[in-house]
């Protein structure tokens, strides 16, 4: 039978606030177990909550980076249950009415298609702490440095119809959040990490088939290969006769497969009722006008622009826009380059990306920053080295050599424009060479790249080019 | 609505309550009449009033995001039963 799959993401994003949602204590990642929870975070008898205005306003701009509705009220509600790192007994997020309903996020499809994917919502509340079930004589081990901290949980439509699609949309959320600053994306640290439902019907079919969700997906790796090894186990388990079973999946990256999770709780049954402890959120629309004001520019009109001023193709413009940290060393380096965008494109994604790719680097971290690389591309502009020599100096000044001006300077790598001087070069390539001259002399045409790659042999790649070429031509015409 | 003594253990489970067998009927009883109450009040009509969150008629104030807090680590850990290496230390849960 043919198949078709049915995707859902829940993603939740850490949100970049320094204090915690309803407490003034720190967010910061890595500190000593249990400094960082404070009365609050405990759930300590007597304490309030007090929301975080910061996390109010990142979670309304996503909403409007996502055209969504922003809701000018929304509710705060608890949600019950029992587990060690939980100190109150329930989570504090937002159940009925959430802050940011209904919006959508364009994806692009290996066929270079655009797919609209559907935003159901997307809600405020906390995290939980963290268990470490290792190595205390048999107990468990709670640090609550993250309860509290402020997350968005972006829930999207079943849309998606492929692993593959799933991933080019946690993908494309994934850069939005760090394009928006509301969270930092560091998927090792937990800052984004994804629920997955996935079910199966046959293709044709209107109503969905029953959907086990897959818990706490950390890459994009793990992604696809989850989705794609539950999509089979649950193809093979209804073409043999069998129902899939609506559960919790937990993935195992090492074997490679889903198994079910040992229920936390009988049938999820979490009780929510409005939070007593928290007033509705109203948002007045001066404050969400003001939010509006901060929004940065979008990937996807970024990417417009770049095809659009820099006539850079659509795949490259995607490539560059991927990131905001990439886009914006981009247009540095084409600042400081003073033009040539395309020669500025190609090698940010050529030499740059590749270097960084070796290094395990981020473009933030490059030791080649974009004033320095558009100080080379300068030097290629105006003649002082060709291309092939700039990579020579692109991978001394990587290797922390100093500016292109200083190595140029420094190895001699000027490129030779003397007339004069590339003459000689030829004259001297042409004596040791008789054979080739009467050969070319005789219509043999493509013996000229011979003679460029001896003279530039000899020249250790510096004579300019163009002139070469053309004296080439010249000394070696028929007479 | 009348609960079945199995709602009543289901709730009881639900906030981790230990309930003796004996006592299960008169909480049968009393929780039911609390349900009978609620379907009293959901015979009101009440189409055209939006739902009510919360009964104070105001909203929510916005704390600035800031550090405020400092590490009190050491007296919060002085009531814990059990703590080791700076973790509050529990019986093992094993998902």
């Amino acid at each position: 039978m043919d198949w078709e799959t049915v995707i859902g993401l829940e993603i939740h994003a850490q949100l970049a606030t320094r204090s915690k949602i309803f407490s003034g204590a720190s967010t910061a990642f890595g500190a000593e177990p249990n400094t960082q929870a404070c009365a609050v975070d405990l759930g300590l008898p007597g304490v309030l909550p007090v929301l975080n205005e910061g996390a109010v306003r990142m979670a309304v701009k996503f909403g409007l980076a996502v055209g969504a509705e922003v809701a000018r009220r929304s509710v705060f509600a608890r949600k019950n249950y029992f587990y060690p790192d939980l100190p109150k007994g329930y989570q504090i997020s937002q159940y009925e009415l959430p802050v940011v309903a209904g919006g959508h996020l364009d994806i692009e499809l290996e066929d270079g298609s655009t797919k609209r994917v559907g935003i159901t919502r997307a809600h405020l509340e906390e995290d939980a702490g963290k268990s470490l079930h290792e190595d205390f004589h048999g107990l468990t081990g709670i640090d609550l440095n993250r309860a509290g901290t402020p997350l968005l949980e972006i829930v999207s439509e079943p849309d998606l119809r492929s692993p593959r699609e799933a991933v080019a949309y946690m993908k494309r959320l994934h850069a939005l959040v760090r394009y928006l600053e509301i969270c930092d994306g560091n998927m090792q640290e937990g800052s984004f990490r994804c629920d997955a439902n996935v079910s199966v019907r046959p293709r044709g079919q209107s109503t969905y088939g029953t959907r086990a969700e897959i818990k706490n997906l950390n890459s994009f790796r793990f992604v696809e290969r989850a989705i794609q090894y539950e999509v089979e186990r649950q193809i093979t388990l209804l073409e043999s006769g069998g129902t899939v079973q609506q559960e919790t999946r937990l993935y195992d990256p090492d074997r490679g497969e889903t198994r079910p999770m040992r229920s936390k709780e009988e049938a999820n049954d979490y009780r929510y009722f409005p939070d007593p402890d928290l007033l509705p959120l109203v948002l007045e629309e001066s404050f969400v006008e003001e939010v509006k004001a901060t929004l940065p520019e979008l990937p996807d009109a970024r990417k417009a622009r770049f095809t659009r001023d820099y006539g850079l193709s659509p795949y490259d413009a995607g490539v560059l826009t991927a990131t905001r940290e990439m886009a914006d060393f981009y247009e540095s380096t084409l600042r400081a380059a003073g033009g040539e965008p395309k020669i500025a494109a190609n090698w940010v994604m050529g030499e740059l990306s590749g270097a960084l790719n070796k290094g395990s680097l981020e473009v933030t971290a490059s030791p080649v920053g974009p004033e320095a690389l558009g100080g080379l591309l300068r030097r290629i502009a105006d003649g002082t080295i060709s291309g092939k020599i700039a990579k020579e100096v692109f991978e001394a000044m990587w290797a922390g050599e100093g500016d292109a001006e200083a190595i140029i300077e420094r190895r001699g790598l000027r490129q030779v424009t003397d007339t004069g001087a590339i003459e000689r070069l030829v004259d001297q390539v042409m004596a040791a060479n008789p054979e080739q001259v009467a050969g070319y002399r005789a219509g043999k045409d493509k013996l000229l790249g011979f003679f460029v790659g001896q003279v530039m042999k000899v020249s250790g790649g510096k004579a300019n080019p163009g002139q070469l070429n053309e004296i080439l031509k010249r000394k070696l015409a028929p007479r | 609505m009348p609960l079945s003594g199995k709602d009543v253990e289901n709730i009881a489970h639900l906030a981790r309550l230990a309930l003796a067998e004996e006592d299960i009927p008169r909480y049968v009883r009393e929780l039911s009449s609390i349900l009978n109450l609620v379907e009293q009040l959901q015979r009101v009509d009440t189409e055209g009033v939006p739902p009510m969150a919360h009964p104070l008629d105001a909203h929510q104030r916005l704390r600035p995001d800031a550090v405020t807090e400092t590490d009190q680590r050491e007296l919060f850990q002085s009531t814990a039963p059990l703590t080791e290496a700076g973790l509050y230390l529990v019986p093992r849960v094993i998902e």
